[in-house]
């Protein structure tokens, strides 16, 4: 009888075979972080996530089978903590049916969950998790339009070591200071660059692992001003930028160069204004890129547009564009596929070969991001000016910076 | 950690920055310390929202500077802000654990945390912020050592306080009320002092110096809703390393402590910073076990 009822149960709430695409709408779940330490890049993520499945939804939705579906996305707030982003996903899975994700905020919490759908085999598009780690599990089912961490500060060591050579030094006699967050998500950017370090045979003169729940590294920064370093290398997140970006104009720090990430959303333009001239910035997306796509044309007009239907933004964040790609990476693979069938959809997604206004998008045989570079800017005259890579260039690199404080 | 050593040694002046970066910011520390201090040996509350008052204090500062308000104004609006919220917490929630065992209290004011923490980020978001002074930075020998002028008026402004603080326990009427509860509360009572006036006005004026603590560090340093905590492991760090009723010991350990993470950031990298304080803790606590096993056998 008990068994019974809750057949009757699982039914009732399965509905039928596909209860993933209800009627004409294909739905996709997603936990993310609204509310917690993530929430202010959860809530740009998701911003994304919408803008694009509204968008898609107006201008005729995704076609399968000759019919065409609309878009919905099933949220639940993490509040940025792993242990519940893993719960609920075993939520949206089990309960939900949902048999189609997009990516939560951070790697940490895409780490929580990767473990989830792999168990299920539930195919993964996630924008935000961008740790190296994610793609050595061997994972079949998650995909990430984003690049990898290691990209991040890569490129500017590669920029130290072509000013070096046109100062009439060689590459090796560069120094280098690092500071990096002891996080997965820094500690990988960290490995990128010592890769790129060690391939120039430059000179590591600091390297410094900052704790989680910094509020000071004035300690770092004075053996940084007794070094004096080439390059200075910060990664942070939000919280690493702030104090960096605030320390080094309360200490005169003038290196030559300085790389961080997450100089934008850590606004240290906005707070600290000149001292922040000339910093070098990573960032996956920028709308003065020349990339174009179907759904919504150029990056250019991608920012127009999100700014149109979201006025509370001045610019727009890169994770909230690569939030849009994820859902135009769906799209692309349902409608290639021509079916809902997970494996016949993952077969389409991990074949991906797609413009969008994000940049090219296609994924190793391990789901990380290869289809596009990091793209560097610096901080000239207040503005994010694209530096590297030379393609992209808007601008040449001011070196040594204006330390103007 | 020999590099770093060696650097000390070549460039001895950035001693000097190390020195005066600990001092300017164990003043603070000791701040919010003896606001522990005060409730601890009160009241017998272990508060662990400490920190989270702090934070609170910061954003008092951040958010009147955005209303175009000089931070260094917004001492006497947390200060009285803060005085108020204290005295709310204590007729809502301390009151009524202040008699129950020891896991109580700290759960409550755990509790009380994550509350607060949760509070000021839906309020003021999850991003990292600071008040700016707009005050110059000087630099002395030459560049090498800086000196940012908030640092020395935050200094000034703790020194004031605590000197305010230490006048009004000796010298009012209600702070003798506090330290005589302190000493025995049923004493006390029996002497006709309303303790739970006493314990209110103890718990507020706690509230009030971590505010104070928190504006200053807004200033000096940055600050985000999950921070707290870190405040709080250090107000309990110098409070079980000086004593509480020991003003000048909680003032010697919040100098000690914010020299001793800037020396352990700079020898042993940003990584150790705040191990060190825990290390410490640590090295304190064996040190008082050892000190009891003593005073134990002279007993004996």
């Amino acid at each position: 009888m008990l068994t019974a009822c809750a057949a009757a149960v699982t039914f009732a709430f399965a509905g039928p075979a596909s209860a993933r695409v209800d009627g004409d709408t294909i739905i996709l779940g997603s936990a993310i972080s609204l509310t917690g330490k993530y929430s202010a890049n959860g809530v740009n993520a998701q911003n994304g996530y919408n803008f694009a499945v509204d968008t898609i939804n107006k201008r005729g939705g995704v076609r399968v089978g000759g019919k065409a579906y609309k878009l919905k996305v099933v949220y639940y707030d993490d509040e940025s903590t792993p242990a519940r982003g893993a719960q609920l996903a075993e939520r949206l899975i089990q309960q939900d049916g949902i048999k189609y994700m997009l990516g939560p905020y951070s790697s940490g919490l895409t780490k929580a969950i990767a473990p989830v759908t792999e168990k299920y085999k539930i195919p993964m598009v996630e924008a935000e998790g961008a740790a190296r780690s994610l793609f050595t599990q061997g994972y079949k089912y998650i995909f990430a339009v984003l690049s990898t961490s290691e990209q991040y500060l890569a490129s500017s060591v590669a920029l130290a070591a072509e000013m070096a050579e046109k100062n009439g030094k060689k590459p090796s006699e560069v120094r280098v200071a690092m500071v990096f967050e002891n996080d997965p998500f820094s500690l990988d950017v960290r490995a990128g660059v010592v890769d790129d370090v060690s391939k120039f045979g430059m000179q590591t003169v600091l390297d410094d692992k900052m704790p989680r729940d910094l509020s000071d590294i004035s300690a770092t920064l004075t053996k940084v001003k007794a070094l004096k370093p080439d390059l200075l290398v910060i990664s942070g997140h939000e919280k690493g930028a702030t104090t960096a970006a605030r320390q080094i104009k309360e200490m005169k720090i003038d290196v030559p160069m300085i790389a961080m990430t997450h100089c934008e959303s850590g606004k240290v333009i906005q707070q600290f204004g000149k001292a922040t001239e000339g910093f070098l910035c990573p960032t996956q997306w920028a709308e003065t890129l020349t990339y174009r796509g179907a759904t919504f044309g150029s990056a250019a007009d991608y920012d127009k547009a999100f700014k149109a239907a979201y006025p509370s933004y001045k610019t727009v964040p890169y994770q909230t564009a690569q939030a849009s790609a994820a859902v135009l990476v769906w799209k692309d693979a349902f409608e290639r596929a021509n079916s809902f069938d997970t494996e016949a959809v993952r077969e389409a997604l991990a074949s991906t070969q797609l413009d969008t206004f994000y940049g090219h998008m296609k994924f190793s045989p391990a789901g990380n991001g290869i289809g596009k570079p990091m793209v560097l800017r610096q901080i000239q005259n207040g503005n994010y000016v694209v530096v590297a890579p030379t393609k992209y260039a808007a601008a040449p690199l001011v070196y040594p910076r204006n330390a103007d404080q | 950690m020999f590099q770093n050593l060696s650097l000390l040694v070549q460039a001895p002046v950035l001693n000097v920055q190390l020195l005066l970066d600990g001092l300017f910011i164990g003043a603070t520390f000791a701040l919010a310390a003896y606001g522990l201090a005060l409730v601890w040996g009160v009241m017998n509350v272990k508060n662990l929202a400490q920190g989270d008052f702090v934070m609170m204090g910061g954003y008092i500062t951040v958010a009147l500077a955005q209303a175009g308000i000089h931070p260094i104004l917004a001492l006497p609006v947390a200060i009285v802000v803060m005085f108020i919220f204290g005295w709310v917490v204590y007729k809502l929630v301390i009151r009524y654990v202040i008699d129950r065992d020891l896991f109580t209290s700290l759960l409550a004011t755990f509790g009380l945390a994550i509350v607060i923490a949760q509070g000021l980020n839906l309020i003021f978001g999850p991003e990292v912020r600071t008040a700016d002074s707009g005050l110059a930075i000087r630099s002395i020998f030459g560049g090498l050592v800086t000196i940012a002028e908030i640092k020395l008026a935050s200094f000034g402004l703790a020194a004031a306080l605590a000197v305010i603080v230490i006048l009004f326990m000796k010298r009012s009427r209600m702070g003798q009320a506090i330290r005589a509860t302190a000493q025995d509360a049923r004493a006390a009572r029996v002497m006709g002092i309303d303790t739970d006036r006493v314990y209110a006005f103890t718990f507020a004026l706690n509230a009030a110096i971590c505010g104070a603590s928190g504006v200053l560090i807004s200033m000096i340093w940055v600050i985000q809703p999950f921070f707290g905590i870190t405040y709080s492991i250090r107000s309990f760090v110098i409070v079980t390393a000086a004593g509480f009723g020991n003003l000048p010991g909680v003032i010697a350990a919040g100098f000690g402590l914010g020299l001793a993470e800037q020396y352990g950031g700079f020898v042993l990298g940003a990584q150790f910073q705040q191990a060190t304080v825990v290390g410490l803790l640590v090295l304190v606590l064996i040190w008082r076990q050892i000190q009891q096993a003593r005073h134990r056998q002279a007993v004996r």
